[in-house]
């Protein structure tokens, strides 16, 4: 654990790139295999179960330190980290933590089905023994959700110069089905048959934003253009006579969708497509809302089938025949695709369809289309590349739609998280009904490091009234919000939901008056709402 | 009722009885003035008390034409036939916490301070009184400070790694205080110190005032760059990742703040390394410094002021906040070096 500590110290003292990936190799140079496997599940968001709430944390914590538990709340929110709170409040100043990462991730699991009372003994029997950082890290185990300012792409580089295995092959090898309980750390990162192979995804291939005119991009002619479709990115692989369905975060989502399980013999053994799942009807997408409904659930409901039956829309072609197809060119990946949906002759299975375009400006005019169509814009791949590992510049561009945008009044803040710790950054926007100003969307990120600094000083002197860890502030200030899409919402005050709200502007020319109205939203909601159609 | 001892003014905290204000922020015919940092010790009074080693502090950042006088530690006053005396805060050089009494009636307002001996200041003296006027920069619990030999040692180790690989350290500290208390207590075997201006500007004061300081090299256009690549250098925040330090390159930059005792302020400040070391009292020291006071009345002034009250007043100690112009720690800010600039 003090290994593992140290290289969590590490990477939180540097902001280089190159620094952290040496960190990382220096600890897998040293750490013992079986924390090594553990450090890499961690870093690819492959975590140990959560074997407690979070309220018990709370409530033990604010108990070792004698505190009530009104002023750990306040605590939490003004470090905006639970696992950190804790780690801060809990008294004992010793230095150093003895153990594996391991033997910790041992003992996190072996919580689940102990009493309250043991198991609030090994834990604070666990927050007395280790340091700060130890017991940071061992919060971490609990509550999940480990980011430590590290892409799994840097883990995969220092993983990489540990074991002279190339890159691109490591990141295929630790993609899909493996227990980092029992794997192996030679077998993890050596061998490449093992039994998680059958259902082992290729990695993804993503695309970068367009950052520069179209046109910079040169011919036409060289590029593919398709809908950027708003579903669950995934892969569908058929091999041994089994199906197995991945999203993008690396979850096998195969029991959730019984929908698609027909392609299983729809589909030659040895296929592997890539491809978006959407909630579809007649002959159009459904709004992602509807697939909404779908994500949390692990069974599926005979309403939920027929409401929000999915399709998988394939764009590409990654295995045929049991063979890697990634080295074939896009525009040949694409024919062999089409030919297999095409003989498939499945509802449930669609291709992307092509935009075609000869020149800019059409493609322009058709990605004005794209909300029309539930799409998010557009999708650009050229025709000669390859199917590439993660996210590399050139190759494959989103050139998304502008957003949708309101001017909102700032109404209420809240503490922030992560590198907003203390600092009021968590909004709630409102805009006018006749004179009451009636909130519509919540949005924190957008603003400048200054800008952030700025608002958290108005907020905190222009705080009206606190309700636990939100402020309502004085009306003052106007900011332009943006979205992507726009739904009805029995749910929130405002009769609407927003996809993806953020700050674009600091609107400081603007008074509050000049704020847009709840009639100003309900017309953006009757020309572009979800389902309007 | 008797009017309380000390009031809570537009223009400061105001003993009427003596017609004396304590760390006004707007100009007034007397005033007794707790330490020499900016939101504490403003231009513009008629005159200054303060503790002697504070004098020459004030002289260097309000203009020597004050009208100051420093008396030591325990030294009593009476004015208008009320007894002011000044008491060690443990804040910065200088500082002290003011004891007010009067018919029979004990009032401290203690500016800011800490509990924890730096080495470099008079420690931290309780002192018994009635009603205790206290600041609560770090008065929620997840601030607890490590020993400064501990976050010494982190420093040191930097500094050292930085400097076996040739590169320059660049600390950046409050010019009065922290900046000193850095220097006073680092390793100075691994390299030279080199100083920014208003860091400079704060250790001949504080020579002046006859207190020793290791040697300092302040930094200027002609020092020998063979010097500054294994130098550790004592900047204010305004002056890091400006192009003041670009002759420090490549350097490894960090800062020492109480706020970097949390990792998102850490990842915020956008330098390499953060050390939570503060000359504000912690949790266990702001309960301590109260305890000690016996006071059964305690005022707060700044920082997370209405929950440390809420706190106070759940432990049986009346308490509530009064609205002041003082300011705490501040981050990059660095406003103290800007205004005197």
């Amino acid at each position: 654990m003090q290994q593992f500590a140290d290289l969590i110290t590490r990477m939180d003292a540097t902001n280089s790139t190159n620094e952290k990936v040496q960190a990382l190799t220096d600890y897998f140079a040293v750490a013992p295999e079986s924390d090594k496997v553990w450090t890499i599940a961690l870093l690819s968001h492959r975590r140990p179960r959560r074997s407690l709430r979070t309220n018990e944390l709370r409530t033990w914590a604010a108990q070792e330190a004698g505190v009530p538990d009104w002023l750990f709340e306040e605590s939490y929110h003004i470090v905006g980290d639970l696992s950190e709170a804790i780690s801060l409040i809990v008294p004992g100043n010793k230095q150093g933590n003895s153990g594996t990462l391991t033997e910790h991730i041992e003992l996190v699991k072996a919580l689940k089905g102990l009493s309250e009372e043991e198991r609030r003994a090994r834990v604070t029997g666990k927050w007395r023994e280790l340091d700060r950082t130890g017991r940071f890290i061992f919060n971490k185990l609990i509550t999940g959700g480990f980011r430590i300012g590290v892409s799994q792409k840097l883990m995969v580089r220092a993983l990489s110069r540990h074991t002279g295995v190339p890159e691109d092959q490591l990141a295929h090898q630790l993609m899909g089905d493996w227990d980092p309980a029992t794997i192996p750390f030679h077998d993890l990162v050596h061998v490449e048959e093992s039994a998680a192979a059958a259902s082992r995804p290729y990695p993804f291939c993503l695309a970068h934003a367009l950052d520069m005119p179209p046109a910079d991009l040169g011919d036409p002619a060289d590029w593919m253009a398709e809908h950027k479709w708003d579903g669950i990115r995934g892969q569908l692989i058929v091999r041994g006579g089994e199906l197995y369905l991945w999203t993008r975060g690396e979850e096998l989502v195969t029991d959730k969708y019984p929908e698609l399980h027909v392609l299983r013999d729809a589909l030659p053994d040895g296929t592997v497509l890539d491809g978006e799942l959407l909630p579809w009807r007649d002959d159009h997408p459904l709004p992602f809302q509807v697939l909404q409904t779908r994500i949390g659930r692990t069974s599926v409901s005979a309403r939920a089938l027929k409401e929000a039956p999915v399709v998988f829309v394939a764009y590409d072609l990654l295995e045929q025949d049991g063979a890697d197809q990634r080295e074939r060119p896009m525009q040949e990946r694409r024919k062999a695709l089409e030919a297999i949906v095409e003989q498939a002759k499945q509802n449930r299975l669609r291709l992307s369809p092509e935009v075609r375009f000869a020149t800019w400006e059409d493609l322009a005019e058709e990605r004005e289309r794209s909300r029309e169509m539930h799409s998010e814009g557009i999708m650009l791949k050229r025709r000669e590349s390859v199917y590439r590992v993660g996210r590399k510049r050139g190759d494959w561009w989103k050139w998304k739609v502008d957003p949708l945008s309101i001017d909102g009044v700032l109404l209420y803040a809240q503490r922030g998280h992560g590198r907003r710790a203390d600092l009021f950054t968590d909004f709630t926007f409102a805009v006018w009904k006749g004179e009451e100003l009636v909130p519509f969307a919540k949005a924190y990120s957008g603003l400048t490091d200054e800008e952030m600094r700025k608002v958290d000083a108005y907020v905190k002197q222009h705080t009206k009234e606190k309700f636990g860890p939100v402020r309502s502030v004085t009306p003052m200030h106007v900011f332009e919000i943006g979205f992507e899409g726009i739904g009805r919402s029995p749910r929130h005050k405002s009769g609407v939901a927003l996809r993806f709200p953020r700050i674009l502007r600091w609107r400081t020319d603007k008074d509050i008056r000049d704020a847009n109205t709840l009639e100003d939203l309900q017309e953006l909601l009757h020309a572009h709402g979800q389902g309007a159609r | 009722m008797d009017m309380p001892l000390i009031t809570f003014t537009d223009r400061g905290m105001h003993c009427a009885a003596a017609d004396v204000y304590i760390d006004p922020w707007r100009p007034v015919q007397r005033a007794i003035i707790t330490h020499a940092h900016s939101d504490h010790a403003r231009p513009g009074m008629g005159s200054y008390l303060c503790h002697e080693h504070s004098a020459p502090l004030l002289r260097h950042r309000l203009g020597s034409g004050i009208a100051v006088e420093g008396i030591p530690y325990g030294e009593r006053r009476v004015i208008n036939g009320v007894t002011f005396s000044l008491h060690p805060a443990g804040h910065v050089i200088g500082s002290a916490q003011v004891r007010v009494e009067h018919r029979g009636e004990v009032w401290v307002a203690s500016g800011d301070y800490k509990v924890e001996n730096d080495g470099l200041t008079p420690p931290f003296e309780a002192v018994r009184c009635n009603t205790f006027i206290t600041e609560c920069t770090f008065g929620v619990p997840v601030y607890i400070w490590q020993p400064q030999a501990v976050i010494f040692e982190e420093i040191n180790a930097w500094w050292r790694a930085n400097a076996s690989e040739g590169i320059c350290t660049v600390l950046s500290a409050y010019s009065l205080g922290k900046a000193q208390r850095i220097m006073a207590n680092v390793d100075t075997s691994i390299g030279p110190i080199l100083t920014h201006g208003a860091v400079e500007g704060c250790n001949a004061a504080i020579r002046e005032a006859g207190i020793e300081l290791p040697e300092t090299i302040p930094l200027t256009r002609e020092t020998d760059p063979a010097l500054i690549k294994g130098a550790l250098v004592i900047a204010p925040g305004s002056a890091v990742d400006t192009p003041w330090a670009n002759k420090l390159r490549p350097y490894s930059s960090g800062i020492a703040s109480g706020w970097m005792q949390v990792r998102g302020w850490r990842r915020r400040s956008a330098v390499d390394r953060g050390f939570a070391l503060s000359d504000h009292a912690d949790w266990p020291g702001l309960n301590a410094a109260v305890r000690a006071s016996g006071a059964e009345r305690v005022i707060t002034t700044h920082g997370y002021t209405d929950l440390f009250s809420r706190w106070l007043n759940e432990q049986g100690i009346a308490s509530h906040t009064e609205k002041t112009a003082f300011k705490g720690e501040e981050v990059l800010a660095a406003t103290d070096e800007e205004s005197t600039a």
